[in-house]
């Protein structure tokens, strides 16, 4: 019993040698097949003649595309096409991500009908549609359905809306595409705006010890190469939002404008109301005059969205066909329908999940309160029920994000397809799939710091 | 002064039960509730009318009814198809002897919903039309499984310790139906994989993939758990890589790259790149629901166990993982239910599984636009599948559930 026996414990007894000998052996095993599978990738690479590298992305694509925005003619170089794919993806994503959030609330609440039969539909429509592959619905909503609307001579038209196998033709502002890419292109900058605003608290809010320092200026860093992107969407997007060349409408502010008139008054609105919440909380105030502010500025808002925004319906042409309004080829119709399904009636779990998981104590309080069952629900129900809902609805966004690339199966050109079919014409699999994996990370990305954000302005604030 | 006034007439209560009082006030509450019925009712009513007549007079089952074979198995040789039903019945015993074993304690294995549910199933087999060249065989398989569940069942009771062979079984019959659909040995005839497809390809490639990615799986949420910086990292940025990608690159990574990563000459076969494809995939996920069962076990249980001597890799495999494993098993069956779905972005890259198999069916100039058919048919498939599974997993977490 002597202190002079703990000095000679065994080296192989010793956990600390273990921990480290046990992390050095991962790494080097992890280092070694890697190396064996980049040499043999070096080696079959060199024997087909190509090296690794993206300058291909310039070459003449040649292949045309059904629909883009942007523009994209054969002649155009690879990273042209990939950009067409990109902003395509990014319809998709940003309105199916909005359409499936509305559908799945919709059937998340329908769950707590009181009538049982719309209880019934709702458990009946996630039932049905969790339970069966996705491909397989995209595949049945384009051949079997929308692939069977008439030709367009005999074009369907039910009041405002006109169905043929050209397309549907949908009561729309009077945008062209050009507009609508600088719409698109606006939509990504405010998401960008939600990581640069994390990077920015995080250099500006960071510790000072060593690491955090590092971790810092990795951020500003990061942050610059941000803000120059943030800046050049900016600038492009408004300027292909404001194109006056390309708007017809004949109203005096024009359509671009008007869009970004009802951007600011949505941002100055929220500000108002966090502001009004906040007064309200910390001094007791009555919060009536932001409330009328925020009366007025909704009384605007809608004012330009019905008369600024030059709503156009559809015009069926002699012979068929229309024109004006809003046109949706028939894959991205079908994508769209099997996406916004598919993730509703997931999110409709979440969301009832969500709401169950409030405990029934905060529903009887309430009720004793005096406030009717609506009230209840809207100001202390569901407030807590975000809680819950919020983190697993990022992953499901995530999971839209990721499935938009089953529209390639449909047809619709996506990032996926077009990228898919340079790296057929090329043979660059490995550029083009690091390509893909990478923007697919950065969506990701981008829609979980997003979500974050959210999340912290519902979580519980505690001291 | 006061007079008894009597109490006035009033009317018959209202009926507190029966199918009018249950019909008020669940659709008939209000008038807002009343209008949404009957709207709700009658749009119910025409789109199930539409269905039931498109079901019965326009729609032409041939493509589905024709190429049954094909969307079961491919295009295995007909003269072999014997070997599937073998498998079949190999899986029926062995589900129904599970079942029997797991559920030895139940006083009615049978209960009523189950009953009606086999009932229908077998009606099913029967009347069916799309299946009455195999219904003997069908009706079968049924009776094979309430049989061997009763055998199970009593013998379960005499032999509890049969429940720990169960794993095994499951691993034989995989074995032995893997030789079954590919035959060799020299016994039989081997079957080429280009041959294998449809409903049996997609069962084994979803079985293989979430069977190989276990182990992957469970080392990863150990990593992930680890208290070494390399490991941790290492595990973080596998996980997440994987998960921030689509299943369709990884995919293609499988059927494109894996041959560039080989030394050369060495080609694995398509479906094994596509198994490959599909462990990488369900590792990372799997991982992240072990995770979750990990977080789930108390400290005390490790610090209990280390207490008692044990050294921390036989803490996490004797004490810690069981556990664990035990509370994953919902989320793990999720998985294979999302794995079994997955299975059908094979079909876009040429593999012929089932949804692969009905697109070539439908390429036949014979079956030309008869979609809604052979979706509608290979949907249902889909949907029985899931549902069998959910159902089986909600059962078995019953089963499990010791807590009191």
């Amino acid at each position: 019993m002597t202190p002079a026996t703990q000095g000679s414990i065994p080296i192989w007894r010793d956990e600390r040698f273990w921990k480290v000998a046990f992390q050095i052996i991962t790494l080097a095993v992890v280092i070694a097949v890697l190396a064996v599978l980049l040499t043999n990738l070096n080696r079959n690479l060199a024997q087909l003649g190509m090296r690794f590298g993206f300058r291909f992305l310039s070459n003449q694509a040649g292949f045309s595309v059904g629909e883009n925005l942007v523009n994209y003619r054969p002649q155009d170089p690879y990273q042209m096409v990939v950009f067409a794919g990109l902003i395509n993806s990014l319809r998709l994503i940003i309105v199916g991500i909005s359409l499936a959030t509305i559908v799945g609330i919709l059937a998340g609440v329908a769950s707590f009908s009181e009538n049982w039969l719309v209880y019934k539909i709702s458990r009946a429509y996630v039932g049905l549609v969790r339970n069966v592959p996705l491909l397989l619905q995209l595949f049945f909503w384009y051949f079997a359905v929308y692939f069977q609307l008439p030709s367009v001579q005999d074009q369907l038209e039910f009041g405002w809306v006109v169905m043929s196998k050209r397309g549907i033709y949908l009561p729309g502002p009077s945008l062209t595409d050009q507009n609508w890419l600088g719409f698109l292109l606006l939509v990504g900058a405010a998401l960008l705006g939600g990581l640069l605003w994390k990077l920015l608290s995080d250099v500006f809010k960071g510790d000072r010890s060593p690491r955090g320092l590092i971790y810092r200026g990795i951020s500003g860093l990061v942050a610059l190469g941000v803000i120059g992107l943030e800046l050049w969407l900016v600038i492009r997007g408004v300027r292909y939002l404001v194109s006056p060349q390309s708007d017809d409408s004949g109203l005096p502010l024009g359509v671009g404008i008007s869009f970004l008139v009802l951007a600011a008054i949505a941002m100055v609105a929220f500000w108002l109301w966090q502001k009004r919440t906040r007064l309200m909380v910390e001094q007791g105030a009555s919060g009536q005059p932001q409330l009328m502010a925020i009366g007025g500025l909704v009384a605007a808002f809608v004012l330009i969205l019905l008369f600024g925004l030059g709503w156009q319906l559809p015009v069926v042409q002699e012979g068929g066909g229309a024109s004006g309004g809003l046109r949706l080829s028939l894959e991205y119709a079908a994508a769209l329908s099997g996406l916004v399904l598919y993730t509703g009636a997931f999110i409709a779990e979440i969301v009832r999940a969500g709401i169950q998981s409030v405990s029934k104590g905060q529903w009887e309080a309430a009720r004793s309160l005096g406030l009717p069952s609506s009230l209840a629900m809207r100001l202390v129900v569901f407030p807590q029920s975000l809680r819950v809902i919020i983190p697993p609805l990022n992953s499901e966004y995530m999971n839209l994000a990721k499935n938009t690339t089953l529209a390639f199966a449909i047809g619709y050109p996506d990032l996926f397809s077009v990228s898919f079919t340079t790296l057929n014409q090329t043979g660059r699999a490995v550029e083009m799939i690091v390509l893909i994996m990478f923007i697919y990370l950065i969506f990701n990305l981008l829609i979980s710091v997003g979500m974050n954000q959210l999340n912290a302005l519902v979580q519980l604030k505690e001291r | 002064m006061t007079s008894i006034t009597p109490p006035a007439a009033t009317r018959p209560p209202i009926a507190q039960t029966g199918p009018l009082a249950w019909a008020r006030k669940n659709l008939f509450s209000d008038w807002f509730n009343s209008i949404l019925t009957v709207v709700v009712a009658s749009v119910l009513l025409w789109s199930g009318w539409g269905l039931v007549t498109w079901i019965f007079s326009k729609a032409q089952w041939p493509v589905v009814e024709n190429n049954l074979g094909f969307m079961m198995t491919g295009l295995y040789p007909q003269a072999q198809y014997w070997r599937m039903w073998i498998i079949m019945g190999l899986i029926v015993t062995l589900s129904g002897l599970s079942w029997g074993i797991l559920g030895r304690n139940q006083q009615y294995l049978f209960g009523r919903s189950v009953l009606i549910g086999i009932g229908a199933i077998a009606a099913a087999v029967i009347l069916f039309p799309l299946t009455r060249p195999h219904s003997p065989i069908l009706f079968g398989m049924v009776a094979l499984t309430v049989a061997t569940a009763w055998v199970g069942q009593q013998a379960g009771k005499r032999l509890p310790a049969l429940s720990n062979w169960l794993a095994a079984g499951w691993f034989l019959v995989y074995i032995a139906s893997i030789w079954l659909i590919g035959g060799g040995l020299g016994i039989l005839a081997p079957v080429r994989t280009e041959n294998w497809g449809g409903l049996v390809l997609t069962l084994l490639m979803a079985v293989t993939g979430i069977a190989l990615c276990f182990p992957f799986g469970i080392a990863l949420a150990i990593g992930r758990r680890s208290e070494l910086p390399i490991v941790q990292s290492l595990s973080v940025a596998y996980i997440e890589l994987v998960r921030g990608v689509p299943l369709i690159t990884i995919l293609v990574m499988g059927q494109v790259m894996i041959p560039l990563f080989l030394p050369e000459g060495v080609r694995p076969d398509r479906i094994l790149r596509a198994i490959i494809a599909l462990t990488i995939f369900s590792s990372a996920y799997l991982a992240e629901n072990v995770r979750a069962g990990l977080q789930s076990v108390p400290r005390g249980q490790s610090e209990a166990s280390v207490s008692l001597g044990l050294n921390k890799p036989l803490t996490l495999i004797l004490i810690v993982l069981p556990q664990a494993l035990k509370t994953a098993i919902p989320a793990i069956v999720g998985q294979f239910i999302s794995l079994f779905q997955d299975t059908t972005l094979l079909a876009p890259l040429g593999l012929l599984e089932l949804l692969g198999m009905a697109n070539t069916a439908l390429s036949n100039p014979n079956y030309l636009g008869r979609y809604a058919e052979a979706y509608a048919f290979i949907g249902v498939l889909y949907w029985f599948f899931c549902y069998a599974m959910a159902l089986g997993s909600r059962k078995l977490e019953q089963q499990l559930n010791t807590t009191h």
